[in-house]
């Protein structure tokens, strides 16, 4: 607390602070790990705003995201060309979503774009059937798998067109009291 | 030919859409109903309708119009013609919106619904933020001032107030956004910012337009003593934020639960924030006590008449022996006003001053009034204590509690039951086949109906069960009788010793039986949660959960009779009649006694953890040859931290060094419990729902637990009296004399406030003020629980308005879709016919 760095300019860091729920620390820490993913790609010195992003390939080597089934999906949904490729800043936003203390209407607008995987702001029932299959590393059978995204679709669906908007999602979300907690990443 | 489809206002369907209807059959809840009603209306609609389902044909049949994908890349326009085509199989009739193929024009339309664009659209977060920010702003706003407004302005203005705060016309409604997060309060701004799900840059621009703006206008019009405001504020924010990140990098066991989280999940996580939670608690009762209670008796310590025992290595299992006159225990405490001594030979010796007589120089600002100390100490840590206690279990409640009983279990598993913590492999692997598993059973619970147990079959469980709870409560009231003989004979055993004077042999074995009644408790809470578990085992509950929750029943009801007969063997037995065993000094005595429980809780804890843990996985892995390590119990683990802490609050009044100890035992139970769990054990098979346990678990602590201990300390120290000879409250007739006294002595040395002593006397002292309070208490709530009823109705009438709204809009849809088919086709038609002739 209070030694010099270079990494960013105080108005940076101060500005960081406001916009996301990181402190000081923490977004340093986080400068520190996105630089070791790619050191010859990502300067030390922020304080210029470099224009650089990391594709997805290394992204997703991090320990935090290796094992996760929804890493393509998380990664493109932060990074700002949708492909995977992200700047700090989208780094930053991303477990700045995910962290402990993010409200739950922002994990859950996250969480819509993440399950959504066609990207055409519903989840309909290829959607569910993805998600359903890296759930479960394919162990259930297709039929099961068919069955419960009927089920799943008529419970929650309230307006009828067969597929969840963000209203659908948002109010089933609202009914699962351990979405916080399982929606959360530990950076 | 040309068919002009009118939207005729006569109408009587349209009259029927804009007033309620007359005739309740008349309302629709479906589409093809409405085709129906509408073809069957006389008049022009007839043939409109015919034609409008001719029109309908004749789209399916005609091949798909050049329809522009309009949504974002990526976009799967196989899977659209996959899922249409499986639609077309089944039954479309009653749903005209499934395998329709949509103009460009209506799909222009449905890809700009705000529904549709929300995350995917900046302008519509804009917009909806934009909304937010003006509702916050109209709720913290106060009437702006008159000399805000031009003079030209009409005064009923003054009630729109926040319309006409920008003289310069601001367009975009980016601009707008930006306005208000100016206007609004910094904590305020900067919770919006952080909630928008936009990206930190466009949220980094946002702010730096709201604080350039509110940099010029205050520099134009703010007088000096509002900038002085905003810069304190400013700074205090500046400091807080420097206070989060000096906490934050206290890091205390970040790495630790990092890991355990990544390889065992949220419910294991959870027993070990609830032990951080714990220590938090003792940390802060310790900070309190050790500052007002122990510290000042510590610097001022009383003349010692008997000599120091030596100290050997028993005192620290038994507490007495070198310990028994130390700052740890309340007879150490002395009952005088401590008073800095005007001889200046460096020493602080107490002047042993009862309240008259007074040396003749004496430094009054630097008196310490050690009774009154004492009795507000206990007081004011136990009531902040409640009230931290009460805060963080609403909060926890607040999250978990859920009105509508869940029907969606399917989809909230699908979306909800992935532990994104959980980084190891083998464990992610673990946690796919547990959520495959539960998925399996859910679908044969959902598909296949209930299978009706058999009246013999019922009678059968209901027998299982009624024995297994005679089991339990057995053994449980004979585990309490059990306790109760120990304690009344050993209490005899130094009753004879005194009244034979038979001269003591063995001091220190003496000693070391004190030490049997907390080694028989302990083995008994060691031993009995086995049993509960066996006899669980044999039930064999369908739902999990139902079993966790009487595992827990079954395991308090232990613990509250066990703590229930040990209270009533101290207060009841002891404190009562000290005499009979020649104790000087027994709230000492009872303080040792609960020193001798904490401590030998935490070693059976450490013996649990070997055997239980260490040796079984041992045992099992080479004796029994599974595969799987043994589970970590986290629901017995809880309670045994909270029996541990219900101790350490019983033991505050009398052993102020408890917490200390406590604070201690902790920490090293966290990392013996971590190693444990990294070695042994593996996550749990059942699903484990964290926040609702989490919820009981500080419930629990709060209850049964708090509740219990305060109780305990309160009766002592309403009616028990103190020993004559040692502690702070020596000549008094109960603990709470000592308050009294004090405002006695403020009345006598100012008259003037009598007022206070008369409210004190009849406040405190009189019952009738706790009647009254509790009552206002209990009305309170049931008001709260009447709201959460109607909150309940009103969710199921919102849900109806909801399906109704989207018959609404399916209706809407295909109208439109249907006209512009009817206004494009005749104009092919013409167009094919021009072209042929």
């Amino acid at each position: 607390m209070g030694n010099k760095q270079t990494t960013f300019t105080d108005e940076q860091l101060e500005a960081f602070q406001d916009c996301t729920f990181f402190t000081r620390k923490e977004i340093l820490r986080l400068h520190g790990r996105y630089r070791e993913l790619a050191p010859h790609l990502v300067p030390l010195d922020f304080t210029n705003r470099p224009d650089i992003r990391v594709p997805p390939t290394l992204i997703v080597s991090m320990p935090e995201l290796k094992e996760n089934p929804f890493r393509d999906r998380i990664v493109g949904t932060f990074s700002e060309d949708g492909l995977g490729n992200m700047s700090f800043n989208d780094f930053v936003d991303m477990f700045s979503a995910f962290c402990e203390t993010s409200p739950r209407e922002l994990k859950t607008v996250y969480a819509f774009k993440i399950y959504d995987f066609n990207r055409d702001s519903f989840i309909c029932k290829e959607d569910l059937q993805k998600t359903l299959t890296k759930l479960t590393k394919g162990d259930l059978s297709p039929e099961e798998v068919s069955l419960v995204c009927d089920k799943s679709l008529e419970e929650a669906d309230l307006d009828g067109d067969h597929k969840l908007s963000f209203s659908d999602f948002e109010n089933m979300i609202s009914k699962a009291p351990d979405f916080l907690s399982n929606f959360h990443i530990r950076i | 030919m040309a068919r002009n489809v009118a939207f005729d206002q006569n109408h009587p369907l349209m009259e029927a859409g804009l007033e309620s209807p007359i005739d309740e059959e008349g309302v629709h809840d479906s589409f093809s109903q409405l085709i129906a009603e509408q073809s069957q209306n006389g008049g022009a609609s007839d043939s409109d309708a015919f034609e409008l389902q001719e029109l309908q044909r004749q789209l399916n049949e005609e091949e798909r119009d050049n329809v522009a994908f309009l949504s974002g890349p990526g976009r799967d326009f196989q899977g659209r013609r996959q899922r249409d085509a499986e639609c077309e199989d089944a039954d479309t009739q009653a749903d005209p919106l499934i395998g329709e193929r949509w103009s460009s024009a209506t799909l222009k339309i449905l890809s700009s619904m705000p529904s549709r664009t929300i995350g995917r659209n900046r302008g519509a977060i804009i917009s909806q933020y934009y909304n937010r920010t003006m509702q916050l702003r109209r709720r913290r706003q106060s009437r702006p001032a008159i000399r805000d407004f031009s003079h030209s302005a009409r005064p009923s203005i003054r009630g729109y107030g926040i319309e006409t705060d920008s003289a310069d016309a601001e367009v975009s409604k980016r601009d707008r956004l930006v306005n208000n997060l100016q206007n609004l309060s910094v904590s305020d701004r900067i919770r919006m910012l952080r909630a928008m799900p936009l990206n930190v840059s466009e949220k980094g621009e946002l702010r730096s337009l709201a604080l350039q703006k509110e940099k010029r206008t205050l520099s134009r019009r703010i007088p000096c003593c509002s900038q002085l405001k905003y810069y304190i504020i400013n700074g205090a924010r500046q400091g807080w934020y420097s206070w989060l990140s000096f906490l934050h990098s206290l890091h205390l066991w970040q790495v630790p639960l990092k890991r355990v989280s990544g390889r065992f999940g949220s419910g294991v996580l959870s027993y070990f924030l609830f032990l951080k939670t714990l220590l938090f608690f003792n940390v802060f009762l310790f900070l309190v006590t050790g500052a007002f209670m122990v510290l000042p008796q510590a610097l001022h310590p009383p003349e010692s008449s008997v000599g120091r025992p030596y100290f050997t290595g028993l005192e620290l299992l038994t507490g007495a022996g070198y310990f028994s006159d130390t700052v740890m225990y309340y007879g150490y405490y002395c009952n005088y006003t401590l008073r800095k001594s005007c001889r200046d030979d460096g020493g602080v010796h107490d002047v042993s001053l009862s309240n008259g007589t007074m040396p003749d120089c004496v430094s009054k600002h630097l008196s310490y009034n050690m009774p009154l100390a004492y009795f507000f100490t206990i007081g004011v840590s136990s009531f902040l204590t409640c009230i931290i206690l009460v805060y963080s279990m609403s909060k926890s409640f607040g999250q978990s509690f859920r009105i509508d009983k869940s029907h969606s279990i399917l989809a909230i598993k699908t979306f909800c039951s992935w532990d994104f913590k959980v980084i190891k492999k083998s464990s992610v692997k673990l946690m796919s086949e547990n959520i495959c598993t539960q998925f399996k059973e859910l679908l044969a619970e959902v598909s296949h109906k209930q299978v009706k147990n058999t009246r013999c079959q019922r009678l059968w469980r209901l027998m299982v069960h009624g024995l297994a709870w005679a089991i339990c409560v057995a053994s449980t009231t004979a585990c309490v009788l059990a306790i109760f003989f120990c304690s009344s004979h050993m209490h005899q055993n130094l009753q004879f010793f005194l009244r034979s004077r038979v001269s003591v042999t063995n001091p220190l074995l003496n000693e070391a039986s004190l030490l049997a009644l907390p080694v028989l408790v302990s083995l008994i809470n060691l031993l009995l949660p086995g049993l509960f578990n066996l006899a669980a085992w044999m039930e064999d509950y369908e739902s999990p959960s139902v079993r966790t929750y009487v595992s827990i029943g079954r395991n308090l009801m232990l613990k509250v009779s066990v703590l229930g007969v040990l209270c009533y063997h101290w207060l009841g037995r002891v404190a009562a009649d000290p005499m009979t065993i020649d104790l000087k000094c027994w709230e000492t005595f009872v303080g040792q006694e609960l020193y001798r429980f904490l401590l030998m809780d935490f070693i059976f804890t450490i013996l649990d953890t070997l055997f239980g843990e260490f040796l079984w996985r041992l045992f099992s892995e080479k004796v029994l040859k599974r595969r799987r390590k043994p589970v970590f119990d986290i629901a017995r683990n809880v309670l045994e931290l909270i029996y541990g802490q219900t101790l350490a609050w019983l033991g505050v009044l009398f052993t102020p060094v408890l917490p200390a100890v406590q604070i201690l035992k902790l920490l090293l139970l966290f990392y013996i419990k971590m190693s444990s769990v990294m070695m042994n054990c593996q996550a749990p098979r059942k699903p484990y729902r964290v926040s609702q346990m989490t919820t009981v678990f500080i419930t629990l602590l709060c209850f049964p637990s708090f509740l219990g201990a305060s109780v305990c300390v309160t009766y002592t120290m309403w009616s028990i009296t103190p020993s004559s000879s040692c502690g702070p409250f020596r000549e008094l007739k109960t603990m709470f004399q000592a308050g009294k006294r004090w405002v006695e002595e403020l009345e006598k040395d100012n008259p003037n406030l009598s007022v206070l002593a008369r409210a004190h006397s009849y406040l405190v002292e009189n019952p009738f003020f706790l009647f009254v309070g509790a009552g206002i208490f209990l009305i309170v709530i049931y008001f709260h629980s009447q709201v959460v009823d109607g909150q309940r109705k009103i969710i199921g009438l919102l849900q109806e308005q909801i399906e109704n709204e989207g018959d609404d809009k399916k209706f809407l849809i295909t109208r439109l879709q249907t006209i512009h088919e009817q206004k494009r086709t005749p104009a092919r038609r013409l167009a094919s016919q021009n072209s042929n002739c």
